[in-house]
């Protein structure tokens, strides 16, 4: 169990010495002390790192039959379904694994966002999580253009002219996107290479996004600091069993959806060749991109729509100093709590918009979430950190756990 | 803080709690075995959509007309994007290839057993030393020193049977599976 007992010896021990390859597994992934009452929202990092593990090998052996040329795109697509070895199956799990992704990742960035993740110490952590963020979502929007269906065609052309918005240089910025004047051959190779090499950019910040959690370990649900090996559990065997465990329940899920209902989050406009002369009735992005494309359309105006949609995004770079309250977990903020579940509800309600035409009621309910979208970021965050009262907080996690414990123990009592 | 003394602090209350190790180590070694299997299959699934799909392994056949084939001539066709080479044979070529005792061949094999009608000859046009395209078919080809093929690569020289006589390549030119569909066509593959 210990390193000084187990004096890493033979092969390993000779390799080792050279290329600490095996301390570094050690204290990365065995004996890291990690905090004893990590839920199970703490699965979600390491089922995003599975599922870009996942759609990198999915991706390159797709690479391998995808031919990326206008007129070719769309039937070598329909070929990898029908002719390939297994395309089908190689095909919908790349499809679903970026809606698992963006899930997986959602679900991260809320349970940060509630627990507190990303405060002092670990702001650069949370700046590399949202770097991520929009790596994906890049490299989403151009893999969505790849099989060249009226979706891809008409999403990359709409995605694209968001850039005409800027004044004065707008038009040379979308001429320069498409190489060309209008999304043709140009614009799929370079969409082809760029959603090939942005992976390997998310896996490059992935590591520097591990280094920075490493630096002080993972926050927990009481958003109080480890104070002593008390609080602690070595990662292995207690987190990987626990990542392991929740791996199955997630495969479980993401296969159900890849052998049961492999279109069911796509777009069936997208199984129609792309043609430059028409234009589908109802274009929606995939539904990730549904709250952003909400707030996109609840502007009236073309330039500040998109603004506010870049600046959607852009806000979570600056969250660690919107939100400076020194109470991490929002257990021990009643109100944050409360503004907290009804941004979540407003991020929900903004992608339910966001998937219903522009018109009506619809429109006015996406300019109230957008409305309170930015608020909560830039007045109720701020706010709060000055004037909300903490409830008691623990004064150390084995002492929360513990009491806990008592407690419950003490209530059983009682029922008998 | 030191990582090794609650590690040890771990053992010891597995110890004093009584821990089943035999109930520990049959879900152990289930889980792994299980997640070794899936692993493996999945594994499979995706490493065999690089073998050959449906669209190539349907062009595995082609059907060729000897008709035009002058008696001397030959003529290259594809198939599985290899070259295919079919001679049509003067009598001096088959006498030639015949007049061979077998123990001298590197890769013994009779000229009977390579043909199904002796003027016609069809062997697969890939030197079996390294995978070049072995000279001899156009008129005024280098032919090499037995009359059949020569490859330039490594210089291996073939017979009028297509066998290697001569240079590194270590056996005959392959005789592709074949069948004469009619008097004047030949269904390859």
């Amino acid at each position: 169990m210990s390193t000084e007992k187990n004096e890493l010896k033979g092969v390993t021990g000779w390799i080792d010495k050279r290329l600490p390859v095996f301390t570094f597994i050690n204290h990365n992934l065995r004996d890291y002390p990690t905090p004893k009452n990590l839920s199970y929202f703490w699965n979600f990092g390491s089922l995003a790192g599975v599922t870009l593990v996942i759609m990198i090998v999915t991706g390159i052996l797709l690479a391998m039959q995808y031919t990326a040329n206008a007129d070719l795109a769309f039937d070598s697509v329909e070929r990898i379904m029908r002719d390939v070895n297994n395309g089908w199956l190689l095909r919908y799990i790349h499809m679903n694994g970026a809606s698992m992704f963006f899930i997986v990742v959602y679900i991260h960035i809320f349970r940060g966002l509630y627990y507190g993740s990303f405060k002092a110490p670990r702001e650069i952590l949370w700046i590399l999580g949202v770097l991520i963020l929009l790596l994906m979502m890049a490299t989403a929007f151009m893999g969505y253009v790849l099989p060249w269906g009226q979706m891809s065609f008409w999403g990359a052309t709409v995605i694209t002219n968001l850039f005409s918005a800027f004044p004065v240089i707008g038009d040379y910025i979308v001429t320069f996107l498409w190489g060309g004047f209008s999304v043709d051959n140009p614009t799929l190779t370079r969409f082809f290479v760029l959603h090939y090499l942005m992976p390997f950019l998310i896996v490059g910040v992935v590591a520097l996004h591990i280094v920075a959690l490493h630096q002080f370990g993972s926050n927990n649900p009481l958003g109080i600091d480890v104070k002593s090996e008390g609080d602690t559990i070595p990662f292995h065997p207690y987190y990987t069993v626990k990542d392991y465990f929740g791996l199955g329940v997630f495969l479980i899920i993401f296969f159900g959806l890849v052998f049961f209902a492999p279109n069911f989050l796509g777009h069936p406009d997208n199984y129609i060749p792309a043609d430059p002369l028409v234009t589908p009735a109802h274009i929606v992005p995939e539904w990730y991109f549904l709250p952003f494309y909400a707030i996109l359309r609840a502007v009236p105006d073309k330039l500040m729509g998109v603004i506010l949609m870049f600046a959607a995004v852009m806000v979570l770079f600056v969250l660690p100093w919107l939100d400076t309250h020194k109470t991490r977990s929002a257990q021990f903020r009643p109100y944050y709590k409360q503004f907290f579940w009804l941004f979540f509800i407003d991020c929900l309600i903004l992608g339910w918009v966001g998937s219903m035409p522009a018109e009506g009621i619809y429109v006015l309910i996406s300019r109230i979430a957008t409305g309170y979208y930015f608020l909560f970021f830039l007045v109720i965050l701020p706010i709060l950190s000055r004037y909300e009262n903490t409830r008691t907080i623990p004064t150390s996690i084995a002492a929360s756990v513990l009491s806990d414990k008592f407690v419950n123990e003490k209530t059983s009592t009682e029922n008998i | 803080m030191d990582k090794k003394s609650l590690n040890d602090k771990l053992v010891e209350s597995d110890k004093t709690q009584k821990v089943d190790s035999e109930r520990r180590d049959f879900l152990f070694m289930t889980t792994t075995g299980l997640a070794l299997a899936g692993g493996a299959m999945a594994a499979w699934s995706m490493i065999d959509t690089m073998n050959p799909a449906k669209d190539v392994l349907a062009l595995s056949s082609t059907e060729v007309d000897l008709s035009p084939i002058e008696s001397g001539q030959s003529l290259t066709v594809m198939w599985r994007g290899k070259p295919i080479f079919i001679r049509h044979r003067t009598k001096d070529e088959i006498k030639q290839a015949r007049n061979v005792l077998v123990d001298d061949l590197t890769h013994k094999s009779l000229d009977e057993e390579r043909v199904k009608k002796p003027e016609w000859l069809v062997v697969v046009g890939v030197c079996t030393h390294l995978g070049c395209v072995p000279l001899g078919q156009k008129v005024g080809d280098e032919k090499g020193e037995f009359g059949g093929w020569f490859c330039p690569c490594h210089g291996s020289h073939y017979d009028t049977s297509g066998r290697i006589r001569k240079g590194p390549a270590p056996l005959n030119l392959d005789v592709p599976p074949y069948e004469f569909v009619s008097d004047e066509i030949i269904k390859i593959g």
